[in-house]
């Protein structure tokens, strides 16, 4: 995956934040982050430089550096050929490139379509 | 039994693309049957992470426990010595840190190759704690090369594709590309991870003597399936 777009919110990967996040709107992260994140309804791209030790809840969430914690993402999880996630991921939908490392369950929920 | 006893790998990075391989297996077929009847039941992995196996499992509104104790294994920090001065692997430790799971959790184990190329100071723990995550009734499903294996016998890793259907890839670890005398590029495979033992059937009837039952199921490309059940 290439740069962030503009207009989306960044972490840049010299920045270290420890405590709680959260935000309405998509995060491109590429530093380090612990404690938690949640970013319900929007995205969480973890950038090839982001490592995470935190809880995240957001709609999707794509991994393409390191992510220690456990995922809740109400649609999508995408693990690029660069992850490593430790953790258990619960979602709707997944998608694994090759390459990608994970230990930890995987749970796929489906909501129903009224 | 047979021992190699090789070095492990030295570059613990995550496996690189590779050709798969086709491969039927019957313990696999009879695992699918159990899948197919039950619902919501949890599977561990013990393999390289795999998308196919994800979505094979989660298909079918099962859980799926990804956990790679190969790679696991090359952890530097396991490395101590025995009471005799001899380097091995602190199973104390690995079991700290991998397999932490409640007692009698799972329906399914998948080990695949894993007996065959672990290290020795790590098989037995590791069968031991196998057997108390695994539900009574749980069946857990290994595969042993035959006596006829090497130790340059390549260790793969293995996607469900079908009911009864395996694809098998071999596990890359690092690819050095170098430059020859010509100006030619040549590029060298490591495997990392070498046969450690060849098992006879009395040796994994011993491995497994805490289960309750055991099958044994023979293939031509000298592969010898076991099915143990808690």
């Amino acid at each position: 995956m290439s740069a962030p777009s503009v207009g989306l919110a960044q972490i840049g990967k010299s920045v270290v934040i420890k405590g709680e996040l959260s935000g309405s709107e998509d995060l491109y992260l590429d530093g380090q982050v612990e404690g938690s994140i949640a970013l319900k309804g929007n995205s969480l791209t973890v950038g090839p430089n982001g490592s995470v030790r935190a809880s995240v809840e957001a709609k999707g969430v794509v991994v393409q550096g390191k992510l220690e914690g456990n995922v809740q993402a109400s649609d999508r999880v995408e693990l690029r050929k660069s992850a490593v996630v430790t953790g258990d991921i619960a979602t709707q939908r997944i998608s694994i490139e090759e390459g990608a490392y994970l230990k930890g369950k995987v749970d796929i929920h489906r909501t129903e379509v009224k | 039994m047979k021992i190699f006893r090789g070095s492990g790998p030295q570059s613990p990075t995550p496996a690189q693309a590779s050709p798969r391989l086709t491969r039927r297996s019957s313990g696999l077929g009879e695992l699918t049957r159990v899948w197919d009847a039950g619902e919501n039941l949890c599977i561990l992995d013990l393999g390289s992470t795999s998308a196919n196996n994800i979505r094979f499992f989660t298909g079918r509104g099962h859980k799926i426990y990804s956990e790679d104790l190969l790679v696991a294994s090359t952890d530097a920090s396991l490395l101590t010595k025995d009471e005799e001065g001899n380097p091995v692997l602190d199973s104390r430790k690995f079991l700290a840190d991998n397999l932490v799971y409640p007692a009698a959790h799972f329906d399914t184990i998948l080990c695949w190759n894993l007996p065959d190329y672990l290290d020795e100071s790590l098989v037995k723990p590791v069968v031991g704690r196998l057997w108390s995550v695994l539900k009574p009734g749980g069946m857990l499903l290994a595969f042993f090369h035959t006596r006829d294996a090497g130790p340059d016998s390549p260790c793969f890793r293995f996607h469900i594709v079908g009911p009864d259907v395996l694809e098998m890839q071999r596990i890359v670890l690092r690819r050095e590309t170098r430059r020859g005398p010509t100006g030619a590029i040549h590029t060298a495979v490591s495997d990392g991870f070498q046969l450690q033992r060849v098992f006879n059937n009395r040796h994994i009837e011993n491995l497994f003597r805490d289960f309750a039952s055991i099958k044994f199921f023979l293939a031509r490309d000298n592969v010898r399936e076991v099915l143990v059940v808690r």
